[in-house]
Parts: C-alpha cells; sequence; structure tokens
C-alpha cells in the first residue's frame, strides 16, 4: 500500500501526508516532536511538493517535501530522471559548491509517502520578470550573468560517473531526438524544418569530455536574493553531454523575459557569462559553439509547445495547455531573428 | 449575413470582464487562471479577425514559391518537405520573404506582445524617410 487512493479511507491526501510525515519525522530526525502547516504548493503531472515545518525543540524549521504524485512508488517517466536520481545530484552539486536546497532526507518505503526526498527551503525570488525588472534587483542583475557561469563551471566539474543512470546523448543524437518529436506532431512548420537544416549542418562532434548537464539552467529555474543566485532548482532534466548546451539554454529569448537586449536571462551579456565560466575553471567558450545550442534551444523550446497540442487534445485539455501551445510560433520569430535577419 | 455583434466583439468583451471584474474578485489561483483564460479568448479573437486574410496570402505565397498548385496543409507540408530534403534553402528567390511573412502573421495572432516579435518588427521597419 503505497499510493493515497480513496481506499485509504476517508482522510484528505493532506492528512494522510501530514500522519505519515509526523512518523517520518519520529524516524528521521530524532530531536523532533513532530511537524506542523502541512501545505501542498503544487500538484503536477511529474510530482507534488509540498511544504512543512518541522518541529524541533519549540522551534520550527520550514522543509520542502518533493514526491511522486499520489505517492506512486513507480518512476514518473518521460524524460524526468526521477526524483531518486535528483536528490543524488543535489547532493552531488551541494559538494561542488553549486548553491543547491540542501536534501534532508530521501523516501524509503517504511515513509509510505511515495519516492521523492525532502530538502531544505530556502527563501527567494524564482519568477523570471522581477528578476529581469524589479528595482530591488537592480544592482544585482549587472553581477548575475557572471556568477551563473562561475556556478555552470561547477556544475560542469562534477563528476558524471556520480549519476551513473543518467542519459548520454551526443549532440547529434538530441537533434534527432527533437525532431522526432516534432515529426511526432505532424503539423508542418517550415521554420522548424529550416533550424533542423541549420542544426544538422553545424552540429558539434560528441563532446571529448562529457560533462553533467543541468539541463534547464535557465531564468525561472534559478532562485535570487538581492546578493545574486541562492539556489539552482529544477535538475529533472540533468544528462551527461556537452556542456556549452547549458551556457546556450539560459540565452534562449523567452528566458530573457522581455529584455531582448540582455541576452544572459534578461540580465546579462554573454561576455560575462563566458568570462565567468572560464574564470571558474570552466572549459574555454567557443562562441559559435555556444550560438549553436542557443539555436538548439530555441527550437527545443519550441518543439516542446508545439507538442502540447496533442496533450491539450488527449490527457490534458486545458485551457493553459492551449495557450502554451501557442507558444510554438514565438520561436519561430526567434528563430527567423537568428537564421535570417 | 449573421447579425451584429460579431463574434469578435463578444470574445473581446467576455475577454474584458474576464481581465476586470472577474479577476478583482477572485483569489490568486483562479485570478492566474482567468488571465490564461482572457489570453486564449484573445488570440481565438485575433485569429477571427486576421487568419482569413493572412491564410489567403499565404496560399498565394505558397503556390508562387512552390509553383504548385494545392491547399494551405498541402503546400506547407511540401514547403516543410523541400527545406529539410535541402532542395530550397534562404537563397532561394522568395522563401525568406515568405517565411518572414508567415512568421509574422502567427505571432499577430497569438502573441502580438512577444518581446522577439517587436524586436522583429523593429528590425524589419523600413528606415525612415529623409527629410
Amino acid at each position: 500500500m503505497a499510493a493515497d487512493d480513496p481506499s485509504a479511507g476517508v482522510k484528505s491526501a493532506g492528512e494522510i501526508v501530514a500522519e505519515r510525515l509526523g512518523a517520518l519525522a519520529h524516524r528521521v530526525f530524532p530531536a523532533a516532536s513532530g511537524v506542523a502547516r502541512v501545505t501542498r504548493l503544487t500538484a503536477g503531472a511529474t510530482q507534488e511538493i509540498w511544504r512543512f515545518e518541522l518541529v524541533q525543540d519549540g522551534a520550527q524549521t520550514p522543509l520542502i517535501l518533493r514526491r511522486s504524485p499520489g505517492g506512486r512508488m513507480t518512476a514518473g517517466g518521460g524524460s524526468s530522471i526521477g526524483l531518486d536520481v535528483e536528490a543524488e545530484i543535489l547532493k552531488l552539486a551541494a559538494v561542488a559548491g553549486v548553491p543547491v536546497p540542501a536534501v534532508k532526507h530521501v523516501l524509503v518505503p517504511e515513509d509510505n509517502l511515495g519516492l521523492g526526498f525532502i530538502m531544505e527551503f530556502v527563501e527567494g525570488e524564482t519568477l523570471g520578470g522581477r528578476i529581469v525588472r524589479d528595482a530591488r534587483f537592480a544592482e544585482t542583475r549587472p553581477r548575475l550573468a557572471r556568477q551563473c557561469g562561475e556556478i555552470l563551471a561547477r556544475i560542469h566539474a562534477i563528476p558524471p560517473g556520480g549519476a551513473p543512470t543518467l542519459k548520454r546523448s551526443s549532440p547529434a543524437q538530441l537533434v534527432a531526438q527533437w525532431r522526432a518529436s516534432y515529426d511526432a506532431t505532424d503539423f508542418p512548420r517550415p521554420v522548424f524544418d529550416l533550424a533542423f537544416a541549420w542544426l544538422d549542418r553545424h552540429v558539434p562532434p560528441p563532446a571529448a569530455n562529457p560533462r553533467l548537464v543541468h539541463g534547464d539552467f535557465r531564468n525561472g529555474n534559478l532562485m535570487f536574493r538581492p546578493e545574486g543566485v541562492v539556489a539552482v532548482l529544477d535538475w529533472e532534466l540533468a544528462h551527461v553531454g556537452d556542456p556549452m548546451e547549458d551556457l546556450g539554454w539560459i540565452c534562449v529569448n523567452p528566458w530573457r523575459f522581455g529584455a531582448v537586449d540582455k541576452p544572459v536571462g534578461g540580465f546579462g551579456e554573454r561576455e560575462d557569462l563566458y568570462a565567468g565560466y572560464e574564470a571558474a575553471g570552466g572549459a574555454a567558450v567557443d562562441h559559435a559553439h555556444a550560438r549553436f545550442w542557443e539555436i538548439y534551444g530555441a527550437l527545443r523550446w519550441g518543439v516542446m509547445c508545439a507538442g502540447m497540442t496533442a496533450a491539450f487534445r488527449a490527457a490534458d485539455p486545458s485551457v493553459e495547455r492551449a495557450v502554451i501551445a501557442r507558444r510554438a510560433s514565438e520561436t519561430e520569430v526567434d528563430l527567423m531573428r537568428m537564421l535570417a535577419s | 449575413m449573421q447579425d451584429e455583434p460579431r463574434p469578435d466583439e463578444i470574445l473581446g468583451a467576455v475577454a474584458a470582464f474576464l481581465k476586470g471584474p472577474a479577476v478583482r474578485e477572485s483569489g490568486p489561483h483562479i485570478a492566474f487562471q482567468l488571465r490564461v483564460c482572457a489570453n486564449a479568448i484573445e488570440i481565438a479573437q485575433r485569429g477571427l479577425t486576421l487568419a482569413p486574410a493572412a491564410e489567403t496570402a499565404e496560399l498565394a505565397r505558397l503556390r508562387a514559391l512552390l509553383r504548385l498548385d494545392g491547399d494551405l496543409p498541402t503546400l506547407n507540408r511540401e514547403l516543410a518537405h523541400r527545406i529539410r530534403e535541402g532542395a530550397i534553402d534562404l537563397a532561394w528567390p522568395g522563401l525568406k520573404d515568405h517565411l518572414w511573412a508567415t512568421t509574422l502573421a502567427k505571432l499577430a495572432i497569438d502573441q502580438p506582445g512577444y518581446s522577439g516579435y517587436r524586436a522583429a518588427l523593429a528590425e524589419r521597419a523600413p528606415p525612415p524617410k529623409e527629410a
């Protein structure tokens, strides 16, 4: 018995999670007297996120539980690496000096909460538009591109052997994978074909020294405070491959949140990103090589959006899904600006 | 002839209601969803208004470009196929202009406020005439 299905009784999912977290607290945190304020923050197709307070010596420490939907004991599937693997990578990243929430406990079957882990709650801003526009980040913004470069260098210094189950892909394999996703939409987008043809002509050889790639390192998945980046989040697309992929992805236009003239996340310049990367031990950045990954990134986002139509027509007929599907065209204008200006 | 007000006008009123009173009287989660709904309705509204002429022009360009007859899905598939096969590229007369016109027409419906679209319009605007 693992999933919180209705057969578990008349208790709500929140009551069940609170009860099991309370039991877990006694087992895992010997000084804890229990948990309080158990609140679900999000419920997605791949994971649920809960916030709660660990009560210890009269004080409360906020923690985050990330677990499989409904407490399933099977991995979510899709392109996600799985929460158990993500926990391992977060630990490796912390050791490498990457700012990440500390993992406090990886769920075991005895916890009866599904797959997942408990991590530190980090306070900060993740909304990309606020990072790009809010006055309270005005003095921070000029430093962020360099800091992102430094953090990426540390991520890419993590020995990929520490996460042996991560998928390894060459650049050509990744392009082929997205082309297959595009073909599966069965809807012609000549601009995408133009971009795929460009990628085919410019695809780099497999990385001589494959690195752990975050896979979704961008404004929106980073947590900021006025002093800078305080946490790198959303590691579920991590894989092993060409580290330049991460340097291209953070420059893709949708992650600039309207600040088109600041290519790095809407807050900085590529030169600063590259300088920070190289100064912190990253490999020398070849600008054309990084540009390949920026164009790849734009197309990747476009194919992801285009794929939402099938999801909208089947599994998730939500308005939000429909509107994201209609964002595929934003990628077409971005690709046209990069390839046919 | 259908009666008035037109469908696009009716959708405009629905979007305005969602963004105004409905958002004001809702909690944050529903307010977010209402804004998404208003956005969706405005996409549909602009589609009703702009898509017919845009698709007529797109079809005419495709016929000239490919020297083929056919409907919009067929000719778009053919164009995508020829680009993929390398039979035509940006050096092909008219291809670049066609792709730009088609792309900008899509964005005018899907996301006229998108930063990349605004930038493209500014970059592609004819230079101001000298006085």
